[in-house]
C-alpha cells in the first residue's frame, strides 16, 4: 500500500507542477451520496475525474442468494431508498416471471399509481438538489415541500415514507386506503402550479441557465455506448421509455408523452435538457396516476403464490423504468427457495461510468452541474 | 426479431463457435465459445437487423458443480426493441474471457465489477481494477465458495452477541435482589415476588406453580438464593418482558 490514492487511480502523478490532484469526496456536499471523484485539474480545467465508487457497498447482490425470494423484498429498498416503489417492482417482476404468475389487474394499476408519486417525488428531490448544488439553496426547499405531501401519500397506503416495501411478489401488500385517490387527485390539482412556480423560480432563471446550457454535451452516440438509461439517455434527445417501449404493467393501458431533450437553451443533451426533462416527465407522471385512478379496477391485489416460492431452474430478467432509468433484475433460479444468483443493473451505475470521458476539459464548477444533472444515488451505484 | 431469428442469424454467421439456443424455460440464452466473444460481439453490433447497440449489462455467475464461472452478456436494441443474451464459460480456476469494452464503452464499467466480484480477468481491458471493493480486498465474494476474511486492516465483521450480555447482566441483578433480600424464615413472600417465574423450576414437582401456593416452597428449598442460577434458561426469556 506504498502507493497513493491518486496514483492508484490515475495510473501516474501530474508531470508538471500545474496539475495538481484533488479529491471531491467521499465527503462532499455535491456528490450525492459517499463517492470520491479523483480529479486531476489544471488550473480551473479538469483533465479527467475518475469516480472511485463502492463506499456503500452492502453486497446486495450477495444477500438476494442467502435470503429467500420473498425476503430479498425489503433490500431492494435500500438499493434506490429515493425510489424505492420501481426498485421493489423490479425485482417482483422478474420472479415473477421465473413462477410464471400472472399480477392481479388492480395490483398493476396500484403499482403503476405508487411508482409514479414516488417518481414525481425522486425527481422533486432531482431537480432541488441540482440547483442547490449550482449555488441556488432555495429551490430545494420548496421541492422538499412538494415532496412531503407525497410522501404522505405514500404513507398512507404503505405505512412507510421512504422504504416503501410495497409490491410483493404476486401483487402489492397493501389496498389504496378510503380516500385515497381524492387525496392524489387533490394534491396533482396543484402540481402544475407548483411547476409552474418552480420554473420561475430556478428553471428559466438566467444564472442558472448560463451555469447548465452546453455544459457536459453528452451526444446521442455517447449515450447509447455508455448504457445511459432513464431522463439521462432521453436528455440526449433519444426518445426510449421502457414503460412505452417494452409496456410492462399496467402502462400499456395509459397514454403520456416521453419527453426528450430539445436543446431548447443550447444543444441536444447538455445538463439542462437532462434537467428539464425531468421537470417534464413529471407532468407527464400526473398524467398517467389520473387515469390509472380513474380506470382503477377492482378486484384482488395479490395472486396465490406460495409462502416459500421455489421457482423451476431457469433464468428472467425484470425491466422496469425506474426514475434513474432502466433497472433490471437477472434472476436465476436452481429450484431451490433461494435465488442462484441477483444481479441488479442500475442508472446510476452506468451513469457513473461516462464521468470520467465527459468531465475532460470541463471548469471544476462543471463537473457539480454535470454529476448533479446524471442524478445519481450513491447506494444504488454500489448496491 | 424474436430469439430464435437472432439465434439463426449469428449460428449462420460463426457456425459453430455459437452453441444452440436453450428452449424457452422463461429468457433463453445462448452459449458461445469465448475467443470468439468480440467478433459476435461486433457483428451483433453492426450487422442491420440486428443493431445491437446498447449493452445493457454484462455480468457473471459462478457454478462449483459445474467448475465454470460464466460471464453472461445482456444485449439491446434501441432500435428493434428487441433483446438476446449471450453466455460464455471460463474456467474456474483461471478465469479470462476477452473484453468487449471495446465494442460498447458500457462494458468498461461492467467488466470491471464481474473481475472484482467474481475474479473473471477481461483480456484486453484497459482499466483491469477492483471497482467496488477496496484494491487489498481478498477473495471474489460472489464466489459460491467465498470466505469472509472475519476483518479488514483490523476492523472486524463479527461482534459479540448483545443478548448474552444482557442475560449476564439480569443474572447478576438477580444475584444483587436476592442478596439484599432479608432471611427466607421472615419475609418469604416478598423475597419470592420477583421470582414468581424461576421458582417451579427447583421447587418439588408436587408444589402447584401458582403465585397463591410459593408461601410454602421456602421451607423445601433451602434459600432463594440460588434459584435463579438453576434456572438459566426461563431467566433469560422472562426477565426482558417483565
Amino acid at each position: 500500500m506504498a502507493e497513493t490514492v491518486e496514483r492508484r487511480i490515475l495510473g501516474r502523478m501530474s508531470p508538471s507542477d500545474e496539475e495538481i490532484v484533488i479529491n471531491f469526496g467521499p465527503q462532499h456536499p455535491s456528490t450525492h451520496g459517499v463517492i470520491d471523484f479523483v480529479t486531476q485539474t489544471n488550473g480551473e480545467i479538469i483533465r479527467r475525474s475518475v469516480p472511485d465508487i463502492g463506499y456503500l457497498h452492502r453486497g446486495m447482490e450477495k444477500i438476494g442468494e442467502t435470503v429467500g425470494y420473498p425476503g430479498f423484498m425489503p433490500f431492494t429498498d435500500r438499493i434506490d431508498y429515493l425510489a424505492a416503489m420501481f426498485a421493489n417492482e423490479g425485482y417482483a417482476m422478474a420472479v415473477e416471471r421465473l413462477l410464471k404468475i400472472d399480477v392481479p389487474p388492480r395490483a398493476k394499476y396500484l403499482r403503476a399509481i405508487a411508482g409514479e408519486l414516488c417518481r414525481i417525488s425522486n425527481h422533486w428531490v432531482a431537480v432541488g438538489t441540482m440547483a442547490s448544488d449550482i449555488g441556488a439553496s432555495t429551490p430545494l426547499t420548496h421541492a422538499l415541500r412538494e415532496r412531503e405531501a407525497i410522501n404522505d401519500l405514500l404513507e398512507e397506503l404503505c405505512g412507510a415514507r421512504l422504504t416503501f416495501n410495497y409490491a410483493r411478489i404476486g401483487g402489492v401488500s397493501f389496498d389504496a386506503p378510503e380516500g385515497w385517490g381524492e387525496k392524489i387527485l387533490n394534491y396533482l390539482e396543484h402540481l402544475e402550479s407548483y411547476i409552474q412556480e418552480y420554473d420561475r423560480l430556478i428553471s428559466l432563471n438566467q444564472i442558472y441557465v448560463k451555469r447548465l446550457a452546453n455544459v457536459a454535451v453528452i451526444s446521442p452516440d455517447q449515450a447509447i455506448a455508455y448504457g445511459l438509461c432513464g431522463p439521462n439517455l432521453r436528455g440526449s434527445g433519444i426518445s426510449w421509455d421502457a414503460r412505452r417501449d417494452l409496456a410492462y404493467g399496467a402502462y400499456p393501458d395509459f397514454t403520456f408523452d416521453v419527453p426528450v431533450g430539445q436543446g431548447k437553451m443550447g444543444a441536444v443533451g447538455d445538463c439542462w435538457d437532462r434537467y428539464a426533462v425531468r421537470v417534464l416527465e413529471m407532468r407527464e407522471s400526473a398524467k398517467i396516476i389520473i387515469q390509472a385512478l380513474a380506470k382503477l379496477p377492482e378486484g384482488e391485489i395479490m395472486a396465490k403464490v406460495a409462502r416459500k416460492p421455489k421457482p423451476e431452474p431457469g433464468e428472467a430478467i425484470g425491466r422496469v423504468e425506474s426514475a434513474r432509468g432502466t433497472m433490471c433484475y437477472y434472476v436465476v433460479s436452481d429450484g431451490s427457495e433461494k435465488a442462484y444468483r441477483v444481479r441488479v443493473r442500475t442508472g446510476s451505475f452506468m451513469a457513473m461510468g461516462i464521468i470520467e470521458e465527459m468531465s475532460q476539459g470541463l471548469m471544476i464548477a462543471d463537473l457539480i452541474a454535470l454529476i448533479a444533472s446524471l442524478d445519481v444515488v450513491a447506494p444504488e451505484i454500489d448496491r | 426479431m424474436n430469439a430464435q431469428e437472432i439465434h439463426a442469424k449469428l449460428k449462420a454467421q460463426f457456425g459453430d463457435a455459437v452453441g444452440e439456443l436453450t428452449e424457452a424455460k422463461i429468457d433463453p440464452f445462448v452459449m458461445v465459445k469465448s475467443d470468439k466473444i468480440v467478433e459476435i460481439c461486433r457483428f451483433a453490433k453492426d450487422e442491420a437487423g440486428l443493431d445491437f447497440n446498447y449493452c445493457e449489462d454484462v455480468t457473471g455467475i459462478d457454478w462449483p458443480t459445474r467448475n465454470v464461472i460464466e460471464v453472461v452478456y445482456h444485449l439491446f436494441s434501441l432500435k428493434h426493441r428487441h433483446q438476446f443474451v449471450l453466455k460464455v464459460e471460463a474456467a474456474r480456476s483461471q478465469p479470462s474471457v476477452p473484453s468487449v469494452q471495446g465494442v460498447w464503452k458500457a462494458a468498461n464499467w461492467l467488466e470491471r465489477e464481474v473481475y472484482d466480484m467474481l475474479g473473471v480477468s477481461f483480456v484486453g481491458h484497459p482499466d483491469m481494477r477492483r471497482i467496488l471493493l477496496p484494491d487489498d480486498w481478498v477473495g471474489h465474494p460472489l464466489r459460491k465458495d467465498y470466505q469472509e476474511a472475519g476483518g479488514y486492516h483490523g476492523v472486524t465483521n463479527t461482534r459479540p452477541d448483545p443478548l448474552v450480555k444482557l442475560g449476564q447482566k439480569v443474572e447478576e441483578e438477580r444475584k444483587a435482589i436476592a442478596a439484599a433480600a432479608p432471611p427466607p424464615v421472615a419475609a418469604p413472600a416478598t423475597a419470592t415476588a420477583t421470582n414468581v417465574a424461576p421458582a417451579p423450576a427447583s421447587v418439588p414437582a408436587t408444589a402447584p406453580a401458582t403465585a397463591t401456593n410459593i408461601a410454602p416452597a421456602p421451607t423445601s428449598v433451602p434459600a432463594p438464593a440460588p434459584v435463579p442460577a438453576t434456572a438459566p434458561a426461563p431467566d433469560k426469556k422472562e426477565s426482558p418482558n417483565g
